[in-house]
């Protein structure tokens, strides 16, 4: 019976990078074994694209071409709002079963159990966009390959802020999944209504337009549809990075703190 | 941390003092009350109670999940304040849940772990493999956690456990929820673990059965204390003697028979608890038919932890593992029983029995 503990026998110390990269590839692992998974997803945004664009069409009395062109960019938005909103359940499933209890006790760093399931968010994402921006071509959607790229990495940057939020969350809300579904739904249609995704708020009344200015996904909303467009001069492109970039570095703050005091 | 020599050599588990403090409804409630404990190296020791004893509680603290309100305690050489990452890198730790994601295959959690582990690509890849095979998990590795059954899926969480070929493995509740047949292939692969490297394992049970035949030292723990730290044949020594059963042709002679050898009689039949008596017995026999007292049958039982709780606490352990199981999270997958009443009683712990 070997007894003494030799050195060898000691995981080594690991660095954050490290261990988020650890993290980030057991999270991607499910979506590698079952890519369907992803697709599978995209019903919801689909559904709106689907039954929603052609009631925009004959109100707007626009054609088809044109009113895709306004209408993708906010279902590009939407995929990231309901793909990554609702990420934290997935945390929040693994705290009740035992297996994030497992990763609590391995020497991890607790802001790399937070940052790389938020990095992981970002894989599905750029997929869905992708897909969704694709589908859209063959009845007229005009692509700008370059707005579209720039487009993803404002989208991706977003989706780990709202990840983040969500996985905070689910982090408060521990053993009561119902109050993680309860503001989760509270919140996701009034920010989907007041970012302008599905119609123009300009037409509302003040109230809407104020709220809307203060919901950040207004802007990423319309910087969206200027980068799809391709219009690089559209200063709402800087305000869109900026409300991304700012959701991003408060979601990861607020998500971080949380883990390190996760149980 | 450099470590002390003389912890290196005896102790893989000092604590002093542990204590938790949970604060519910306006009210504290002690948990786990100043407890005292050491494993030495290369141990296998059960922590019996019933459920809500402060077992758990105690392990999670062990285990840095749960800092204490109060004491200090050393595992694997180092302090579970002062250097929580040195313990979380010696030891393994299996939950009383599921350790492996539901959606992840078996084979990818095992490689997870690895990483998480700081472990090498190859080395985990080598490592998940021998686990796989001696813990018969060949069949599904690549399969989802969620399609395994109750049995495999802890199998799943001991590999993960052991990956890093930790000094010290903590159990918590390893075979509640589980069959008879799953359990005791549990058992085995427990015993073969410890035969063959040495591990020390420190578990937590409420069934006596477990704690009796698996454990070379059994704590009982009640209401957040240790009461008792002994070998489990020690315990029902000291504790509880064997149980006799005589029985008469009346309960006059019964009376007669009680009020000669000691014990309780009731209607025809004595009972009578002594250390060694299956060798008391035909002494009493021999003894009772001189003077006119004829013994038409007789039992003997050896005495069981249960008794040891029993006589420490004066209650059934049996009663109140059963009485309250339907709070762990395994039961659920435990199969419906008969018993499955008012009680809440799970299939495990008449099994226990």
């Amino acid at each position: 019976m070997t007894t003494s503990v030799s050195a060898a026998s000691v995981a080594r110390p690991t660095g954050f990078a490290r261990d988020t990269a650890a993290v980030f590839v057991r999270e991607s692992r499910p979506l590698v074994r079952d890519p369907f998974s992803v697709v599978f997803s995209l019903v919801q945004p689909l559904v709106f694209l689907g039954l929603f664009g052609p009631l925009l069409v004959g109100a707007a009395g626009g054609d088809v071409a044109g009113t895709l062109q306004w209408f993708v960019p906010g279902i590009l938005v939407m995929v990231a709002l309901f793909g990554t909103g609702s990420t934290g359940a997935n945390l929040l499933f693994e705290m009740q079963t035992g297996s994030h209890e497992r990763t609590l006790v391995a020497p991890l760093s607790r802001g790399a159990l937070l940052v790389g399931r938020a990095l992981k968010d970002v894989v599905p994402l750029v997929v869905q966009g992708t897909l969704v921006v694709l589908g859209a071509v063959p009845f007229g959607f005009r692509l700008d390959v370059p707005g579209l790229v720039v487009g993803l990495v404002v989208l991706a940057v977003f989706g780990v802020g709202l990840g983040s939020l969500s996985y905070t969350l689910a982090l408060a809300c521990r053993d009561r999944d119902w109050m993680f579904w309860m503001v989760h739904q509270t919140l996701l249609f009034p920010l989907m209504i007041l970012s302008g995704m599905l119609l123009p708020l300009d037409e509302g009344p003040a109230w809407m337009q104020v709220a809307a200015s203060v919901n950040p996904l207004s802007y990423v909303v319309d910087a969206e549809r200027a980068l799809l467009a391709g219009d690089f001069a559209d200063p709402s492109i800087l305000g869109g990075a900026l409300a991304a970039a700012v959701t991003c570095a408060v979601g990861l703050a607020l998500g971080v703190r949380a883990m390190r005091r996760a149980r | 941390m450099p470590r002390d020599p003389r912890i290196m050599t005896n102790q893989m588990i000092t604590a002093r003092g542990l204590t938790k403090t949970f604060r519910a409804k306006g009210q504290d409630v002690e948990a786990v009350r100043e407890v005292d404990l050491s494993v030495a190296e290369g141990e296998l020791v059960a922590f019996l109670g019933p459920n809500g004893a402060g077992k758990s509680t105690t392990v999670r603290m062990l285990t840095t999940l749960l800092p204490p309100t109060a004491g200090e305690a050393t595992v694997a050489g180092c302090d579970i304040r002062r250097d929580p990452g040195g313990v979380r890198r010696r030891i393994g730790y299996v939950g009383q849940g599921t350790s492996g994601g539901h959606t992840q295959r078996v084979r990818d959690e095992l490689h997870a772990q690895g990483a998480f582990y700081g472990m090498g690509r190859r080395e985990t890849r080598t490592r998940a493999a021998d686990l796989i095979e001696s813990l018969e998990l060949g069949q599904v590795a690549n399969r989802q956690v969620q399609s395994l059954s109750g049995g495999q899926k802890r199998r799943v969480d001991i590999a993960l456990g052991l990956i890093h070929r930790p000094e010290l493995l903590f159990l918590d509740e390893p075979s509640t929820g589980l069959d008879p047949h799953s359990r005791a292939n549990l058992w085995e692969h427990i015993v073969d673990l410890r035969r063959e490297t040495g591990t020390t394992i420190f578990l937590t049970t409420h069934y006596l059965d477990e704690a009796d035949q698996l454990a070379e030292r059994v704590m009982v723990m009640d209401h957040g204390r240790v009461i008792a730290d002994d070998t489990a044949p020690a315990l029902k020594q000291q504790l509880a003697g064997d149980r006799v059963t005589l029985e008469f042709g009346s309960a006059t002679d019964a009376a007669a028979a009680a009020a000669r050898v000691g014990g309780e009689s009731r209607g025809a039949v004595v009972t009578i608890t002594a250390p060694d008596g299956d060798r008391a017995l035909p002494r009493w026999i021999r003894d009772l038919a001189a003077v006119g007292l004829e013994v038409r049958a007789a039992t003997h039982r050896p005495p069981t932890l249960d008794d040891v709780f029993l006589a420490l606490t004066g209650r059934s352990l049996r009663e109140e593992g059963a009485a309250s199981a339907s709070s762990d999270s395994r039961v659920e997958e435990a199969p419906p029983g008969p018993s499955r009443d008012l009680q809440h009683a799970s299939t495990g712990s008449r099994d226990a029995a």
